[in-house]
């Protein structure tokens, strides 16, 4: 039996890209190893269930929990989790904020259930079942987890010592907050680690000027230029609310910041945020000679270049934005 | 709240400081009557209103928001009120996508003569969140 500190990490609703942020630490996973005892990955070892629950509580030093929570068997996994471990980690956007995951609070689970099943041109189930939580065939019975009413972020269930933004988190930044937790430097309780406290524009190298933006303009309908920063080129880069810490691969791929690290220090509700934000840019030109209704025309149609905002700037906070979701 | 009596909407008003509020103060000294429903915030300017003090409103207790500015080419810093209506506009296609009804978050333009204006907008926004009966977030529906 190891010594060693004991680490786990744990997917609850997430596709799986938190694991790979994980082993992207490459040989520093050696250094992890012989640090720490990894003895709990779904995604990686053959550890069970039952394995961790015949653990004393507190027996594990750090669990890493990403993915959000969306079944009953997620939260059930969050209590667990939260008992067996001294330090529990919401690891990545998912468990932070609700990421993709959580995009499904603009539906009901019986809108997302008939989309996903029954109303949709590529289903072919003519007898319209739907999954439901016990199905009885000959020899027994199966259960299936049931939906939560909305989609959780991990903080919302249970007690959360720290979180570490990121779709997924950087591996430096993984490897980051190993050392922390090795050091035994903790930081305080609550807080974000594994990033900074400024913007993602602080981590970017293009050249900022004076925004003035007299068009929202996609990805798909122009190609940008590769120095200047890309909100002034009339992209919708969340940058400029979002927290720093990626280092910006991003926008340095000539790709738009789509805010996957989150609402930076102090700001509450990324989505908000972005709206404060291009509020103050958006040019509408002269407005002297129009009327009321004619300035909130023109204003009306720059916002029809976009057709989802809500969908973009809670794309990876909306289980933690004020509303939470559509009511 | 007993079956018969009336709901009562908590307004939340952001007012400019140099034509909206004085334009309350004038429509108080009209002696007019109007709701006491709506509670305000006076702010330096229209332009200062954070979307997140409308969502913030909106999950401690407060039914509807209206945020009252100077009329175009009034403001006291020059486009304020501006950037204040850019800003609501792109947060009511937020809000209608988040399910809440528009006539929750309202901006008018109101000048420091239009006490009579002012009466209005409380009247008709009190009125109109009255039928749509108490805002419940969905961060409170389980």
């Amino acid at each position: 039996m190891s010594e060693k500190p004991k680490l786990a990490v744990y997917w609850a609703a997430s596709c799986g890209g938190c694991e790979i942020a994980v082993v992207n630490l490459h040989e520093k996973l050696l250094d992890v190893d012989a640090a720490l005892d990894f003895m709990f990955c779904p995604c990686l070892l053959d550890t069970k269930k039952k394995d961790i629950e015949a653990l004393p509580d507190g027996a594990i030093a750090v669990t890493l929990f990403n993915g959000a929570l969306r079944t009953d068997e997620n939260v059930e996994m969050a209590h667990l989790l939260r008992r067996k471990s001294q330090i529990l980690v919401a690891f990545g956007s998912c468990a932070k904020g609700g990421c993709v995951p959580a995009l499904a609070n603009f539906s009901t689970p019986e809108q997302l259930l008939n989309t996903v099943y029954l109303d949709n041109p590529s289903v072919d189930n003519p007898d319209s079942i739907i999954p439901c939580g016990t199905t009885g065939f000959p020899g027994g019975q199966i259960h299936l987890p049931g939906l939560l009413g909305r989609v959780k972020h991990l903080a919302q269930e249970v007690d959360v010592d720290y979180s570490i933004p990121g779709c997924p988190p950087e591996s430096h930044q993984i490897w980051n907050v190993i050392e922390v937790i090795l050091s035994g430097d903790l930081p305080p309780k609550g807080s974000t680690i594994g990033c900074g406290a400024l913007t993602v524009c602080d981590d970017c190298d293009r050249t900022k000027q004076e925004k003035r933006i007299t068009a929202f303009r996609r990805n798909y309908e122009f190609c940008p230029e590769p120095e200047i920063c890309l909100l002034e080129q009339g992209m919708l880069c969340m940058g400029i609310a979002t927290r720093s810490g990626c280092g910006a691969p991003c926008t340095k791929a000539n790709m738009p910041c789509t805010g996957c690290y989150g609402a930076p220090e102090g700001i509450s509700d990324q989505g908000a945020k972005m709206v404060a934000a291009l509020g103050s840019v958006m040019d509408i030109g002269d407005t002297t000679d129009l009327s009321e209704d004619e300035i909130a025309g023109r204003v009306d149609a720059f916002l029809a270049a976009i057709p989802d905002y809500a969908g973009m700037f809670y794309k990876y906070t909306l289980a933690s934005s004020t509303l939470g979701g559509k009511r | 709240m007993t079956a018969d009596s009336v709901f009562e909407p908590k307004i939340i008003g952001f007012l400019c400081n140099w034509c909206s509020y004085a334009g309350a103060d004038k429509a108080g000294g009209m002696q007019e009557v109007y709701p006491p429903n709506v509670q305000v915030i006076r702010l330096m300017c229209s332009g200062r209103v954070d979307p997140q003090f409308i969502l913030s409103a909106l999950v401690k207790g407060a039914d509807g928001v209206i945020i009252l500015a100077c009329h175009p080419g009034d403001c006291h810093y020059k486009e304020g009120n501006c950037r204040a209506l850019q800003r609501h506009s792109m947060l009511m296609l937020m809000l209608e996508q988040l399910g809440v009804e528009k006539e929750r978050c309202r901006l008018d333009y109101v000048s420091a003569g239009e006490g009579e204006k002012f009466n209005r907008v409380v009247r008709e926004t009190v009125e109109a969140v009255r039928r749509l009966g108490p805002f419940l977030p969905a961060v409170a529906i389980e």
